[in-house]
């Protein structure tokens, strides 16, 4: 069970018992983190800096499809989609595209020679209440059909009941069956119900291996919000100052408006700093965003608000 | 209400510390309304907090009333619900759109007196104002008759060489900018929108300049009827300065122009272009508006209808 990264993790103690890590975390202002979080959502932003962060945020996304109808057909578009998002040759091409693990070998196909990478959900998304074998197995398969990137989901129920060693050792398995694939830990935070467990929940992510760490599957509502996610930054914020390791972070679920997007990346600038604001360290999981985003970059070009009509839909 | 506030005070005893310092408190504080938009159902100010103001003759300094003065933005805004909501609108059957007309007719019925009083304040001697009023409302009975009719007048079979049936029938086009005429400002503002939108088509009404009151104050009307919100948006502020960003906006399908200057008419066609807008220009005389058989003609919601031909294949 021993994997890179964390801090002594899965060590057998003197006794024979296995020794965890302090997941203990500062407990969360909730007025506070969301008044910061709105207030954030306030800058105006202007020409320039608004289509350079337009730009950027296309860069940070994973075009997600995540239905249980999507087709070979509707993903190959979507990858066509991800690696020429719009004509304009500034527009960049999208992060990467999330998909099913069964979707993970169409998707690398049509992919193949771009810089977009494959990223697929796994271990029983999105509920992960499966045995720890099966979920692993989720993993490796998805893996070895060529993802790039594991977004795994932990077992909610479990964390609630106060099994914090159980979802650090998922997790730390999960990381293993990963190999090289970078590992996305989705903590599903409408579903944690406070603010101190998304805290908590995210400080034994980042210990038990996490490369990102994700709000949401997109399954739940709410999904992703500007306070949890800035929650989940002053943690990534801290993990960097006690250990030096740069965690990333995904919102994931219900941003559809460039606006909100932009808003994201304020808050990534404000708390972590430029170093995160890269693809490598930040992502937007996203389905119909793109399109408001190409939408807003052809009204600052042409001056002519766009009609949803224009773009295609996947 | 003014009026009404300063003669209670006058009739009220004053305390003898009031008497000292010549203050006399009013029977009652004064309660003033916020004029706001509609907006997909919702009453908004200005996102950008501007006002304009309309005098309030009502009133006896000769003191304003401020009304919204909408932005760009605001239009932007309007646009976006006004989509969101046509696809319901276009969506009902024709028969309930004429029933959900027939509804609004019945809520303004309920505000005739306060419509009337807002056309007076706007301007309007009391007996226009009302004689106004009732037309108004007239015009909204009318176009609910002809929610379920008028696709049988414009729809045809088309003869056609080849063993198909051709036929054509008229669907609405989408979301329509509306600039109002200045006067009539209740009966011209209805009485462009309700063809517009008994076709199925939502729309987005710059109201009169004139009496920008009067439409915020039907606002409130349509917001109480079943009216989905987003199928008329009123917004007021300055044509001159909204209109060219309705007319750019790709997601806008068609404008009608009433009483707009050559210049800026010409200038909203040019920005048409980009998505090729249907633009109607169109300078109606005030009594005109009133003339019920030209004003309720099946002709003025053909002028914003799509036709649609459809081959189908006959016989076995």
């Amino acid at each position: 069970m021993a994997a890179e990264g964390g801090n002594g993790k899965g060590a057998a103690g003197p006794s024979g018992a296995r020794t965890y890590p302090d997941f203990s975390a500062p407990t969360v202002d909730k007025v506070m983190v969301e008044e910061r979080a709105a207030a954030l959502g306030k800058r105006s932003i202007k020409k320039e800096t608004k289509v350079a962060g337009l730009l950027l945020s296309i860069a940070m996304m994973d075009l997600t499809t995540l239905e249980g109808k999507d087709s070979p057909g509707k993903v190959t578009q979507l990858c066509q989609k991800a690696m020429r998002p719009h004509a304009s040759p500034e527009v960049p091409p999208c992060a990467a595209i999330c998909v099913y693990p069964k979707l993970v070998p169409v998707a690398k196909h049509a992919l193949a020679g771009s810089s977009v990478k494959v990223a697929s959900v796994a271990t029983a998304f999105p509920s992960g209440l499966s045995a720890l074998d099966v979920k692993l197995e989720d993993v490796r398969r998805a893996v070895a059909w060529g993802a790039d990137e594991i977004d795994m989901v932990i077992d909610r129920g479990a964390l609630l009941a106060g099994e914090k060693t159980r979802i650090f050792d998922e997790i730390a398995a999960t990381k293993e069956a990963c190999g090289q694939a970078h590992l996305k830990v989705i903590l599903e935070t409408g579903e944690l119900g406070t603010y101190d467990l998304v805290r908590e929940a995210s400080q034994i992510a980042m210990l038990a291996g996490a490369d990102f760490i994700k709000t949401s599957t997109g399954k739940v509502t709410p999904a992703a919000t500007p306070a949890v996610t800035l929650v989940m930054l002053e943690a990534i914020r801290d993990f960097f100052y006690a250990t030096g390791k740069r965690i990333g972070m995904k919102p994931a679920g219900g941003i559809r408006t460039a606006k909100q997007a932009l808003h994201y990346l304020v808050l990534v600038k404000e708390t972590l700093g430029d170093a995160w604001l890269t693809p490598d360290l930040f992502r937007l999981g996203a389905s119909t965003l793109l399109n408001d985003v190409l939408m807003q970059l052809e009204k600052e070009r042409t001056g002519a608000y766009q009609s949803g009509d224009s773009f295609s839909k996947d | 209400m003014a009026r009404a506030k300063d003669k209670e005070t006058a009739g009220a005893p004053a305390r003898a510390d009031e008497r000292e310092n010549g203050f006399v408190p009013p029977a009652r504080l004064s309660v003033r309304k916020a004029y706001k938009m509609l907006v997909g159902g919702q009453f908004i100010r200005s996102e950008s907090g501007r006002y304009m103001q309309v005098a309030d003759p009502m009133s006896l300094g000769g003191t304003k009333e401020n009304v919204p003065w909408a932005s760009r933005k605001d239009v932007r805004d309007a646009v976006v619900v006004a989509r969101g909501a046509w696809d319901g609108w276009a969506g009902r059957t024709a028969y309930n759109r004429g029933q959900i007309l027939y509804r609004l007719a019945e809520m303004l019925e309920a505000r005739q007196g306060e419509l009337a009083r807002a056309l007076e304040r706007g301007g309007l001697e009391a007996s226009r104002a009302a004689a106004e009023t009732a037309a108004a409302i007239d015009r909204v009975v009318s176009y609910a008759g002809w929610a379920d009719k008028y696709q049988s007048l414009f729809s045809s079979l088309n003869p056609v060489a080849g063993p198909h049936f051709n036929f054509t029938v008229p669907e609405s086009m989408g979301v329509v900018g509306v600039v109002a005429p200045a006067r009539p400002a209740l009966l011209g503002l209805l009485g462009a929108v309700l063809p517009i939108i008994t076709a199925g088509n939502t729309v987005i009404v710059l109201a009169s300049e004139a009496d920008p009151r009067t439409a915020l104050v039907l606002g409130e009307a349509l917001a109480t009827s079943d009216l989905p919100g987003g199928v008329i948006n009123v917004l007021t502020g300055r044509a001159a300065e909204l209109l060219p960003h309705l007319a750019k906006h790709m997601e806008v399908a068609a404008l009608d122009l009433h009483e707009v200057a050559p210049e800026l008419a010409r200038k909203a066609e040019e920005a048409a272009i980009g998505n090729v807008k249907r633009v109607r220009t169109r300078s109606i005389d005030e009594a005109a508006w009133f003339d019920a058989d030209s004003a309720t003609s099946p002709r003025w919601i053909e002028r914003f209808v799509e036709m649609k031909t459809i081959w189908h294949p006959s016989g076995v």
